[in-house]
């Protein structure tokens, strides 16, 4: 049996059953590391304390004691969540040799119920990008196709689940990096309503945008994260006391009256004419299970990737000013002329950053320095309560939107990294619902001809997850896609 | 928006960031490109239109004004169990400069 490639739920039976050892799913998954260390996920390893860890959980069953759903499954997380005393790095030069001396909200809520924490998975540098060709630690591959990206900017994320190398994995998604590596890789992959998971302890890169959560070869063992990892924290005071729901109570209630929105607009210009079809065809069996769809229109989606690239950024070069060298982060070695603190300051993060996080770091000082800052800034945040208003209206004739993803399957590696305006239009249609704050989850759907991966993307209301769940369980339980293993 | 070299050094200086020639001419075309794609928002007619700065509806959220680490047991945030907060020393260790008296030294800032 290939343990690496069982579901959560699978897992966790099994380990009841004592078919298998929490130890075994670990050495399965390490195996499966190694065997697909050329896809270059993990950006750190911690096989000792995992096994410490997984051994503890196999005591305790051993002792014929009951364990949470959860408990004894090994994951990675992604390199932006602070692990107590595992190295977090942002995949970052800045933060290379950064060992947060306490855990993120999220990875403690994960440690309490007693997963297995094996290694950090790669991303973009700070969570910026969408092809995780922004990591210092070189790009990770897709799993489909090694001359491919995995997406980003959670794509170690996305690459580990979908190849088999971790049960599921935590991502961030400001712009689409749960959503787009997860389309772009095969996995399920949630992006949760602003404020439902915390994000304490989580590298900042958007205030206003970032959120957390899971990605998954199963739409049931997202639930099984979700209902562990969602909720109000005193640590985070932009999340919510809305109550946490059972999110796996729902899943096999099916489709029936549903009433589904096609935004037009997403099925525009620059759409590859595969994923529309494969998109559309999903939505189709949709209808068969006894949906509804009409045609909706959201008009500001031109907008989306414009207001992203001017509050984004401005957010991000306000969080990032906290890398100075001297608290945290870089520090020049054998500098001549790094005299003083400014001169100090700016050899620290000219060496420090990567050239993407520059180039967002400066546009972010342009569009909010004085003079500049009301035609773009403040023009971009009022444009941004201008598409809240469009889902606000599209969700008061239906329950959810379907779309694809991303405009196009996986890209080659190299392709986009000297033009960074044509890898910003990749976010087109995962922007918007990130700006009003709305949840969307992908989910696989097909596969082009080429053998690339498409993700059906479902957005639903502030705090639906629940619904989109189910929608998402539905279409799962109805084909096949779920099943399909890359060959390492 | 069409921006010269000499303006993204500026740019730089504001930012803290030191950068080569090579980056100073490559950046001045890069963000030239990505401000003109952006100043599409400008059309929008916005008049009266609120600014968003967050989508939570949460407003003025405090807390009791009283310090939290130090080695104190604080909630974890995970639940209502309790961990230890990081000592003082623990956050000056994630520092990469040298630590006298439980100080980070710094270069002269005059």
């Amino acid at each position: 049996m290939d343990l690496n490639w069982l579901s959560i739920v699978e897992a966790h039976r099994g380990l009841k059953e004592k078919k298998f050892s929490s130890e075994d799913l670990l050495n399965a998954c390490l195996a499966q590391v190694k065997k697909g260390k050329y896809l270059n996920n993990f950006i750190t390893v911690v096989e000792e304390s995992a096994r410490a860890r997984a051994r503890e959980v196999d005591a305790k069953l051993a002792r014929g004691e009951e364990i949470g759903i959860l408990e004894g499954i090994p994951a990675g997380i992604k390199d932006l969540f602070a692990t107590k005393g595992v190295r977090t790095t942002a995949a970052s030069r800045m933060l290379e040799n950064f060992v947060p001396p306490y855990d993120s909200t999220a990875a403690g809520r994960l440690k309490e119920a007693g997963y297995v924490l094996f290694g950090k998975t790669n991303l973009d540098e700070f969570a910026c990008g969408a092809s995780t060709e922004h990591s210092y630690f070189g790009p990770s591959l897709n799993p489909w196709n090694k001359a491919c990206v995995a997406g980003g900017s959670s794509g170690g994320s996305a690459s580990a689940v979908a190849a088999g190398q971790s049960f599921f994995a935590l991502g961030t998604d400001t712009g689409g990096s749960i959503r787009q590596p997860a389309s772009l890789c095969g996995c399920v992959g949630l992006k949760v309503t602003y404020g439902r998971v915390s994000r304490f302890g989580v590298i900042a890169m958007a205030s206003s945008w970032d959120t957390i959560g899971p990605l998954t070869r199963t739409v049931e063992d997202a639930a099984y994260v979700m209902n562990c990892i969602a909720g109000h924290d005193p640590y985070d005071s932009t999340t919510p006391e809305v109550a946490v729901p059972d999110y796996t109570v729902h899943l096999s209630e099916g489709v029936k009256g549903l009433r589904i929105g096609v935004p037009k607009e997403y099925f525009g210009e620059g759409v590859d004419e595969e994923v529309r079809q494969i998109v559309m065809a999903a939505i189709k069996e949709y209808e068969k299970m006894g949906a509804t769809v009409k045609e909706v229109s959201l008009p500001m989606t031109k907008y989306g990737v414009a207001v992203y690239y001017v509050t984004m950024p401005t957010e991000l070069s306000t969080n990032l000013a906290r890398f100075d060298g001297i608290r945290f982060g870089h520090k020049p070695e054998g500098k001549e002329g790094v005299e003083d603190l400014t001169e100090y300051y700016k050899t620290s993060r000219g060496e420090g950053f990567g050239q993407e996080i520059k180039r967002r770091v400066m546009v972010g000082t342009f569009v909010s320095s004085a003079g500049y800052a009301d035609a773009y800034y403040k023009q971009a945040q009022r444009a941004r309560t201008l598409i809240i208003k469009d889902f606000k209206q599209a969700f008061e004739e239906v329950d959810v939107l379907m779309a694809p993803v991303s405009p196009t399957p996986a890209f080659k590696v190299g392709e986009k990294t000297d033009n960074p305006l044509a890898m910003y239009l990749g976010d087109a249609l995962s922007i918007p619902p990130s700006a009003a704050g709305v949840p969307a989850l992908s989910l696989p759907c097909g596969f082009t001809k080429g053998g690339l991966p498409v993700g059906l993307q479902i957005i639903g209301p502030q705090w639906s997850e629940s619904l989109i769940l189910q929608a998402a369980a539905a279409y799962e339980q109805a084909t096949e896609w779920h099943k399909m293993r890359p060959e390492l | 928006m069409k921006l010269t070299k000499e303006q993204v050094e500026k740019i730089a200086q504001l930012a803290r960031l030191k950068l080569t020639d090579e980056e100073l001419e490559r950046y001045a075309g890069q963000l030239t490109d990505i401000l003109t794609y952006v100043e599409v928002i400008k059309e929008l007619d916005t008049t009266g239109v609120p600014e968003t700065s967050q989508v939570t509806g949460l407003m003025n959220v405090t807390r009791k004004d009283e310090a939290r680490g130090g080695g104190k047991l604080v909630p974890s945030g995970a639940s209502s169990s309790y961990v230890q907060g990081p000592l003082p020393d623990e956050l000056l260790e994630c520092s990469p400069l040298e630590k006298v008296d439980h100080q980070i030294r710094i270069k002269r800032i005059m």
